[in-house]
C-alpha cells in the first residue's frame, strides 16, 4: 500500500512534510526495481540544496541512482543508520527516510498524490 | 573440468621452505640491512611453493577463464572483437629501443606514432591526436581538462557545467566531476536520442560543453547531431565525443564532421588490441585546431623530415602519462589499421552493424526490442513477455553461460529496464550468430516451460551464482592466515 500521508515524485521518491521540515525517502517500487541496496551516500548536514538537485545516492547490486530533492533549503538530518544497514530501504522503505530538509520552498509541480503515483507506476510498467 | 570444486589459494598450498629457485651464494661482503630493524615489519607472509605447483595453479585458473579466444563474447559497449594474432607480433619490431633513447635514434618508433596519429585524424576528422592516455576514461579526463583550459584561456571562468545525457556511459559524468565540472544530466527523448528541447533549456553562459556517444548507448544513431552541435556551440560550449561506439561508423561518418571538438578513441576496442585482463588499453585523444595548444606535452612533431617531441608548449595541460602512452598497444592498433586499410575499416563497421541487426531481427517476436528500428553495432533487448514467468535479465545471462556464450551487458543502459545489450562485432561468422540466437530462443522456451531451471543457472561452472549482495555489503578482499 502506498501511504496517503505524504506526496511522491516521478523519480520514485516520497516527500513527507511536517511544518517546515521535509523528509525524503524512496518508494517501495523504487526499492524493488533497484534490488538489494548495498550503499547509501548521504548528504552532509547544513548542505544547501535546490529543488531538483541530486542530494543522495543509492547503490544496489544492479545500479546507482541519484535521489533528488523536491524541497529546497538546508539539510538538517540524515538517516545515519543507513551507513551500517542500507538494507533498511529494502525492508521498510516508507519508515526509513534518507534525509530531512528545512525548506524555504517546495517544488509543488513535481509532487503527486499516492493515487497518482500508483497510476504513474502502472503506466510505466 | 567444470566441477563445483574450488581451487585452493597459493597461500593455502604454501609449505615452509618449499621454493622454485635458488639464488647463487653471495660472493661480496654482506652489508647491514639498509632499513632499520624496527621499520621492516618482519618477513612478508609470502606463499612458499615449488615451480610445478605454481604452474598448475595458474593453468587451473586459466582453464576457468573465458576470453574472446574461447568463444562468442557479445558484451555490449565493449566491442569484444577478435584480436588478430599478427598484431601481437608487431611490437617485437621495436624491442631493441629504450624509451629514454635520443629521438634521433628512435625515428622508426616516432614515425610509427606519427603514422598512427595521421590515420586516426583521417578516420575521425580531427586535426591532431595525443597518444598518451592509457584508457578510455583517462582520455575523457584529458579531453575535459583541455576544454577547461580552453574556456579559462578565453576568460570564460564561469563555464563549469558539463551536460551529459542520461543514456551516457557512467565514465562520462565521473570524468567530468573528476575534471572539476558540475554535471548536468538531461533526459533522453522517447526515441532514445537527445531531447533537443531539454538541451536548449539546459545550455547557457555557464555551459562548458556536452559529452555524447554517437551511436548512443542504445545502439541508435543520433541523427540530430548537427542541430545538437549548433545548440551547444551557439551557447559557447564545446562538444566532446565519447569514442566507445566508433566501431559502428568507421570509414562511414566522422565525429569531426559532425561538429565534435574533442574526442577519445578506445584502441583496445575499435582497433582490435586486447582489453580487459589482456590490456593495457590506450585512449588517444583527438582535437580540432582550436584546442591544439592545450594538448598534453610532449606533442609529436616533424621538422626537416625528422620526427621529434615538442616540449615547448606553454598552454599545454601538461603530461598525462609517463613516457608516450602504452606504446605496444599503439603498434598493434597501427598494424590493424594498415592491414585493413580504409576500405577494410569501412567493411568492418558495415559488418558490425549488419551482425547486430541480424541478431535483433532474429530475436524480435520472442524478446522485446526496446527501440524497434534499425540499430547500429549493438541492439538492446529486454525479456518482455518472459517476465510474466518470473524470468529476469540476470537469469537469461546466467543461462547463456551454460550454453558456452559470454553474457551480453546487462542492466545497461540504465534508462531501459531489464536491458540486455548485445554487441556481436564484425568478427563473428553467421554460424556463430545463429548458434547464439538458437541459445536465446531455447532459453525463452525454457522460461515458459520450466522457469526454475533458469533460476538455477549456471550449472556447468565452478561457481553458480555468487552472492553479489554479501560481496558488496561485506567484501572480503584480503586473505588472512587465521581465517
Amino acid at each position: 500500500m502506498t501511504p496517503n500521508d505524504r506526496k511522491y515524485t516521478k523519480e520514485h521518491e516520497w516527500v513527507k512534510i511536517n511544518g517546515s521540515i521535509a523528509e525524503i525517502g524512496i518508494t517501495d517500487h523504487a526499492q524493488q526495481a533497484l534490488g538489494d541496496i548495498v550503499f547509501v551516500e548521504l548528504p552532509n548536514i547544513d548542505d544547501t540544496v535546490s529543488a531538483g538537485d541530486s542530494a543522495a545516492v543509492v547503490e544496489s547490486v544492479k545500479a546507482v541512482s541519484n535521489i533528488y530533492t523536491a524541497a529546497e533549503g538546508r539539510i538538517v538530518e540524515v538517516n545515519e543508520s543507513l551507513d551500517e544497514r542500507p538494507e533498511l530501504l529494502n525492508e521498510n522503505p516508507y519508515e526509513n527516510f534518507i534525509f530531512k530538509v528545512e525548506f524555504t520552498k517546495v517544488d509543488e509541480n513535481a509532487l503527486i498524490s499516492a493515487e497518482e503515483y500508483d497510476a504513474f507506476v502502472e503506466s510505466e510498467a | 573440468m567444470n566441477s563445483r570444486s574450488t581451487i585452493p589459494l597459493l597461500f593455502e598450498r604454501s609449505r615452509k621452505g618449499r621454493k622454485a629457485f635458488d639464488l647463487p651464494p653471495i660472493d661480496v661482503p654482506k652489508t647491514e640491512h639498509p632499513i632499520p630493524a624496527g621499520l621492516t615489519g618482519g618477513e612478508p607472509p609470502l606463499p612458499e611453493l615449488s615451480e610445478v605447483e605454481v604452474v598448475r595453479h595458474y593453468t587451473a585458473l586459466a582453464r576457468r577463464n573465458f576470453g574472446v579466444d574461447d568463444g562468442f563474447y557479445p558484451l555490449g559497449s565493449c566491442t569484444m572483437k577478435y584480436n588478430p594474432k599478427i598484431n601481437e607480433e608487431m611490437p617485437s619490431l621495436f624491442e631493441d629501443i629504450h624509451p629514454l633513447c635520443d629521438f634521433e635514434t628512435a625515428q622508426g618508433a616516432l614515425d610509427m606514432m606519427l603514422g598512427l596519429e595521421k590515420a586516426l585524424c583521417e578516420i575521425t576528422g580531427m586535426d591532431k591526436f595525443t597518444l598518451q592516455p592509457a584508457a578510455g576514461a583517462h582520455g575523457e579526463l584529458t579531453g575535459l581538462m583541455m576544454i577547461k583550459a580552453y574556456h579559462e584561456a578565453n576568460n570564460q571562468h564561469e563555464r563549469n557545467i558539463m551536460i551529459v545525457p542520461d543514456s551516457a556511459h557512467g565514465t562520462n559524468p565521473a570524468s567530468a566531476a573528476m575534471a572539476g565540472f558540475k554535471v548536468l544530466e538531461i533526459k533522453s527523448a522517447p526515441d532514445g536520442g537527445v531531447d533537443l528541447e531539454a538541451l536548449k533549456a539546459a545550455v547557457n553562459e555557464k555551459t562548458a560543453g556536452l559529452m555524447l556517444t554517437n551511436p548512443s548507448t542504445l545502439g541508435l544513431f543520433e541523427s540530430n547531431i548537427k542541430e545538437i552541435a549548433q545548440i551547444v556551440h551557439g551557447a559557447g560550449g564545446l562538444l566532446y565525443y565519447d569514442g566507445a561506439n566508433l566501431n559502428a561508423i568507421m570509414g562511414i561518418v566522422r565525429p569531426g564532421d559532425m561538429g565534435f571538438d574533442v574526442m577519445h578513441l578506445n584502441l583496445h576496442k575499435t582497433f582490435s588490441t586486447p582489453h580487459g585482463g589482456g590490456g593495457p588499453g590506450a585512449g588517444p585523444v583527438g582535437v580540432k585546431k582550436g584546442l591544439m595548444p592545450y594538448l598534453p606535452k610532449p606533442v609529436l612533431a616533424e621538422k626537416d623530415g625528422k620526427a621529434f617531441f615538442d616540449y615547448e608548449r606553454t598552454m599545454s595541460i601538461g603530461k598525462v602519462k609517463s613516457f608516450y602512452g602504452n606504446f605496444d598497444v599503439l603498434v598493434k592498433a597501427y598494424a590493424y589499421i594498415l592491414s585493413l586499410g580504409g576500405e577494410g575499416l569501412r567493411e568492418a563497421s558495415e559488418n558490425a552493424v549488419l551482425n547486430a541487426n541480424y541478431i535483433q531481427k532474429k530475436l524480435s517476436g520472442t524478446y522485446h526490442i526496446e527501440h524497434d528500428r534499425l540499430c547500429m553495432h549493438e541492439c538492446v533487448i529486454t525479456p518482455g513477455e518472459l517476465s510474466k514467468y518470473g524470468i529476469h535479465t540476470l537469469d537469461i545471462a546466467k543461462a547463456l553461460i551454460d550454453r558456452g556464450f559470454h553474457p551480453p551487458t546487462i542492466y545497461f543502459p540504465l534508462i531501459v529496464k531489464e536491458a540486455m545489450m548485445i554487441e556481436p562485432t564484425e568478427t563473428e561468422s553467421r554460424e556463430t550468430l545463429d548458434a547464439f540466437v538458437d541459445a536465446m530462443l531455447e532459453i525463452a522456451e525454457i522460461a515458459k516451460a520450466d522457469p526454475e531451471a533458469l533460476h538455477a543457472a549456471p550449472v556447468t561452472t565452478p561457481v553458480g551464482r555468487p552472492d553479489d549482495v554479501a560481496a558488496a555489503r561485506k567484501p572480503v578482499v584480503r586473505w588472512e592466515e587465521n581465517e
